[in-house]
């Protein structure tokens, strides 16, 4: 078994998570896959923060996922503090869960709307048996409740009298509820107003501090995910085209897409937006069932070659810490 | 000159079981032929209904527009009857909304679509109306127009629909347009797409666009002017660079603070607006801000602001100034 390298509490190699695809009602025959992740590898060191990018469909999620074994990879390995969890037993898997967690993307849909508040947090510490006694659990559930910013009187309330920042909050005193090392934040601030996004994006970055977290946070929002970042992953129809440190992938984008990504993003500065080069890309990306062959971004790359159309271009170390996938760096 | 577009006083109430809630209460802007106008503010401050009222567009009952004035070409929109604003719907004005998916019609062909305006405002027979239907899928860099145009909406991605809305849109050659969060159900690289081509589209035919939108980037991008609301009504209105770059209003100052912007290179920490935007059926008294403003003194909560003048092109609404 190969081990994990380089001391990371995370690491996945060559992670592959593909869904078969069937027409018909009866027979249902397969027609394909989906190679929603196809071939990921990244590390994550404790205390850090992976920001992974990448538009809808490029298979974000899906990694976030299957990382937490929520999904089962078709092939690759996940490590967690150096240990491979892709092969561990089912009923492994519910204690390895006590070590990661997810904060999910939508308050409204992720919080069951006939639990009491208390009850959602505390649903966890109940399952993982760490509370003695009713006391306990109750100082355990107020706790998490003033950690989030949110009053433990609140805790006998039903989740539709909160707002969504409130509600996000609760997703968060859920998560953390059975202290865990790791979490997974897919798109935790995506489906808040633009004035509470600061205060969720706050507190995540204030409980990492507290309880030594390391995040994997998920979105599509460049300028967000680059506030939050260490490290950035940008991800392009299932495939990893570039990693590197939050202030590298701002200013030596390598990779055709990212600098497309970076140029589309604009900037509440309009004497800086005048100034600013603004690439457009052609179309719009394909289907991960039937991505291109050669490079998945060569039908819309302006620098495209003859040889991005067959041959695949490797994750290269261009600098330390900067990986990038294009035949042309 | 006169601007194209005057909306005065404008007010349009919903009224519910739970009381009556004030979307648009007082609101006045202007657009100027071929000028791109930025109407920015959060979910629920109103930027929505102030477009479809305009159009006359609100659901009554619950809704009704029970103030103000609208004029375009010189007459009130509000004043007209129902035949005279169909004439102005998708023929002088016409309306891109944020949901391309269910803004189209799935059994009808992009095509049919696109020419309808054309049968109903300029009485072209079909055939033709399918014609220019196509050149305007071309104008809309939709890549094989002359099969594409026979496709039903489920044949296109979100963008191309969106592309298809444009085209609609166009189809009359309108004096205005209104985009309602065009690009928010899109991938940031389809956006710039989408954006880009609005605005040539727009400069190409000299036509006036008010972008709908929560995303001050977009607004930074695209915008000559800039009206930021909330609650209702517009806190501060200026030209791009006096909002971004000499906010007055408190709640602008906020908005700038609490978003991440791209180029920032340290981590600086954001600074959240605290709070939450108002109930609109419950806003404060005074200024609607009020709760969630740090400046905030006593006469804040009892005397509602206007907007008044700080420079040339720039008015807010505040009572404090900030600049002090």
């Amino acid at each position: 078994m190969s081990k994990s390298k380089n001391n990371a509490l995370i690491e996945v190699q060559d992670l592959k998570v593909h869904f078969p695809v069937s027409v018909g009602n009866i027979f249902k025959k397969k027609i394909g896959y989906i190679k929603a992740v196809d071939g990921v590898s990244f590390f994550i060191k404790q205390g850090e923060t992976l920001g992974l990018v990448g538009e809808s469909g490029s298979g974000k999620t899906t990694t976030g996922n299957a990382v937490l074994q929520l999904e089962s990879p078709t092939g690759g390995k996940i490590f967690f503090e150096g240990e491979d969890i892709t092969a561990i037993a089912p009923k492994e898997i519910r204690k390895l869960r006590r070590r990661m967690q997810m904060i999910f993307q939508d308050p409204f849909s992720s919080l069951d709307p006939r639990m009491k508040v208390t009850d959602i947090i505390g649903e966890p510490i109940i399952v993982h048996h760490m509370a003695k006694n009713r006391a306990e659990y109750r100082d355990q559930t107020g706790e998490l409740l003033k950690v989030v910013g949110l009053d433990p009187s609140m805790g006998s309330r039903y989740p539709h009298e909160f707002s969504g920042g409130q509600r996000q909050r609760i997703g968060v005193a859920r998560a953390l509820a059975v202290r865990p090392s790791f979490i997974v934040c897919d798109e935790p601030v995506s489906a808040l107003d633009v004035s509470i996004q600061a205060q969720i994006i706050n507190l995540l970055e204030d409980l990492q501090g507290k309880f030594n977290l390391t995040y994997l946070f998920i979105a599509h929002d460049l300028s967000v995910v680059r506030h939050i970042s260490d490290r950035i992953a940008v991800m392009y129809l299932g495939e990893l085209v570039e990693i590197a440190s939050r202030l590298e992938l701002y200013h030596n984008p390598l990779h055709p897409y990212t600098r497309a990504l970076l140029s589309a993003v604009p900037i509440p500065n309009p004497t800086v937006e005048a100034r600013r080069e603004h690439i457009i890309l052609k179309g719009e990306a394909s289907s991960s069932l039937h991505p291109s062959q050669g490079c998945r971004f060569h039908p819309r790359c302006e620098s495209a070659v003859k040889d991005c159309s067959t041959l695949k271009p490797e994750m290269k170390e261009v600098s330390p810490g900067h990986f990038v996938a294009c035949n042309l760096s | 000159m006169p601007p194209l577009l005057e909306v005065k006083n404008l007010q349009t109430y919903f009224f519910g079981d739970q009381g009556t809630v004030k979307a648009v209460d007082g609101v006045y802007f202007n657009v100027w032929e071929g000028e791109t106008l930025g109407l920015v503010g959060e979910s629920g401050c109103g930027k929505s209904v102030s477009a479809l009222s305009i159009l006359r567009l609100i659901p009554n009952p619950p809704g009704e527009i029970v103030g103000g004035e609208i004029f375009f070409e010189g007459r009130d929109l509000l004043k007209m009857s129902e035949e005279e604003i169909r004439n102005v719907r998708g023929n002088r004005i016409a309306m891109i909304f944020q949901e391309p998916m269910t803004s189209l019609n799935p059994v009808l062909t992009i095509g049919r679509q696109i020419a309808e305006p054309m049968e109903v405002h300029r009485n072209e027979r079909l055939e033709d109306a399918l014609e220019k239907a196509k050149e305007l899928l071309g104008k809309v860099q939709i890549a094989a127009a002359d099969s594409r145009v026979r496709d039903y909406p489920h044949q296109f991605s979100g963008g191309m629909r969106q592309r298809a809305m444009i085209a609609m849109g166009l189809s009359c050659n309108p004096r205005l347009i209104i985009a309602d969060e065009p690009t928010t159900a899109l991938d940031v690289t389809v956006q710039a797409q989408l954006l880009e081509l609005l605005k040539k589209l727009t400069r190409d035919f000299h036509m006036a666009l008010i972008i709908i939108t929560h995303n001050l980037g977009v607004v930074a991008r695209y915008a000559d002017r800039v009206n930021v609301m909330y609650a209702g009504k517009i806190v501060e209105k200026g030209s791009a660079h006096d909002i971004y770059e000499d906010p007055r209003h408190p709640y602008t100052i906020g908005l700038m603070a609490s978003v991440p912007q791209l180029d920032q290179d340290e981590k600086k920490k954001l600074v959240p607006i605290q709070g939450q935007p108002p109930n609109l059926a419950n806003v404060p008294d005074g200024c609607a801000f009020h709760p969630r403003c740090d400046y905030a003194v006593d006469r804040c909560r009892k005397e509602t602001p206007q907007l008044v003048s700080v420079g040339a092109t720039h008015e807010c609404a505040c009572w404090f100034d900030v600049k002090k």
